[in-house]
């Protein structure tokens, strides 16, 4: 039951998009706004994977970690979509500007490195693989954490050109503060 | 009220135009914020009246211009322009104004005179915008004189047959509509003539980015993206393709001769 509130929950971003478009809420230019808003949920969903954790171990709240791998899986849905939406609109899914824009422009290519470090870790999010790669495969996700990182690095980009980065600092704080408490452990470790 | 003019045929009869409630609820005026929606949100509280426009610098009669004078100086027309934002977006807009060269011959330009410098209005209690530093205000833009002279430069007070709303740069601006969408001053208070070409804000926010001529130019990528095609807003819904940017935006017939010899990679 929990899972399925849980997964309605994580299409929320889907359910306001088409209830914007029903009422003409996209803005003038809704390509654009889609392709914004697809990427900043894929943020926020990698967020709320990271606070998976500090929940659980901190304040004894357990829904998200016991859910982590489809709060991921969401995540990974909503960097398709965010990729999937600069392949056709940006592009019109033309594979050789596709690859110029890969190429040639930092941000593009910081998007593009993100993405390709999410797909082996969608990838592996069966049991069957847990079992099969047994202590690897938490070392293998550990792959979120460069991801998140080059994804506030792409945000950085995409908004340096207008100089306007006070949601990038935002986003930059959260994940700094989600991973806090994981910094101290690992010193304690030591 | 006043009549904004009529329509010109000579311009952009053939096109389709951007619905009115596009052009003027999407909008880059970042006095009023970085949002495409901020200035139609935020503008309410801009004073619009009085209003003056003070002419000076290189020129043989400085003035000062009441708006209703401004409005008077020659004939208002309507001329539907295409107008191409940097940012890879296109509208098509019925302007209503005159051409800027009007204005300019009523001052008197001096011999010294190159460049034509507007100076955008601040307002901080009616601009939200401003308390953020992205840009060192006031919005300074500017042109070279040939390009100000040009029939095509605009000097706009309405769209649509109506008074511009603020979020297109109320009660005056220009319009240039070989040139991306930020070289078009928005709620002009001062028009300065100079000898030296004038710092203007882009250029000075990101030089290797935004250059002074920003002539729409499909061969001259931006640094983060292509300007070969650019989406035409409010035309066609979710799956329209993107449209094949024109040289010059298509007005390459009245004014590439004003680059002839220029190398327009390195003159961006």
């Amino acid at each position: 039951m929990i899972s399925v509130l849980m997964f309605f929950a994580c299409l929320y971003p889907v359910f306001l998009w088409v209830g914007l478009g029903l009422t003409g809420g996209l803005t003038a230019n809704p390509p654009e706004y889609l392709i914004r808003s697809s990427g900043e949920w894929a943020l926020v969903a990698l967020c709320v994977v990271l606070l998976a954790t500090p929940l659980s171990r901190y304040a004894r709240i357990s829904v998200l970690l016991k859910h982590r791998r489809m709060l991921g899986l969401f995540a990974y849905f909503y960097s398709i979509l965010h990729l999937l939406g600069w392949a056709f609109w940006e592009q019109g899914f033309g594979l050789e500007a596709m690859w110029l824009d890969v190429v040639t422009r930092w941000f593009i290519t910081v998007g593009v490195v993100a993405f390709v470090l999410l797909t082996p870790l969608a990838l592996t999010s069966t049991y069957g693989w847990m079992r099969r790669l047994g202590r690897n495969w938490k070392r293998l996700h550990y792959g979120i954490y460069p991801a998140i990182g080059l994804s506030i690095w792409h945000f950085w980009l995409v908004r340096a050109g207008k100089n306007d980065f006070f949601e990038v600092w935002i986003y930059l704080a959260v994940v700094f503060l989600l991973c806090l408490p994981r910094i101290i452990q690992l010193r304690h470790h030591k | 009220g006043i009549s904004y003019g009529q329509r010109n045929p000579e311009f952009g009869a053939d096109e389709k135009l951007t619905p009115e409630e596009d052009v003027t609820t999407y909008n880059n005026f970042y006095e009023f914020g970085t949002g495409k929606e901020d200035p139609a949100r935020y503008g309410g509280d801009m004073r619009l009246q009085p209003w003056k426009v003070k002419v000076d610098g290189e020129v043989l009669r400085p003035q000062e211009f009441d708006l209703d004078d401004l409005l008077k100086l020659a004939a208002l027309e309507e001329r539907v322009y295409r107008m191409r934002c940097v940012e890879g977006w296109s509208m098509v807009i019925p302007w209503n104004g005159y051409p800027l060269s009007a204005l300019l011959k009523a001052v008197e330009p001096t011999g010294n005179a190159k460049y034509v410098e507007f100076i955008t209005d601040m307002q901080p209690d009616a601009m939200p915008g401003l308390r953020s530093r992205i840009i060192d205000w006031p919005y300074l833009e500017g042109l070279r004189l040939d390009e100000a002279m040009n029939p095509l430069t605009l000097l706009v007070f309405g769209v649509y047959g109506k008074a511009l709303p603020v979020a297109n740069g109320a009660p005056v601006r220009v319009a240039i509509p070989w040139k991306y969408g930020f070289k078009s001053g928005k709620s002009i208070v001062h028009i300065r003539l100079t000898e030296k070409q004038p710092e203007t804000s882009w250029v000075r926010i990101a030089p290797h980015e935004y250059g002074f001529y920003a002539n729409v130019n499909p061969d001259v990528p931006h640094p983060r993206w292509s300007q070969a095609t650019e989406r035409r807003i409010g035309s066609g819904g979710l799956f329209a393709p993107r449209l094949p940017t024109q040289m010059f935006n298509g007005y390459g017939e009245q004014v590439a001769s004003l680059y002839s010899g220029m190398d327009l990679s390195r003159y961006y």
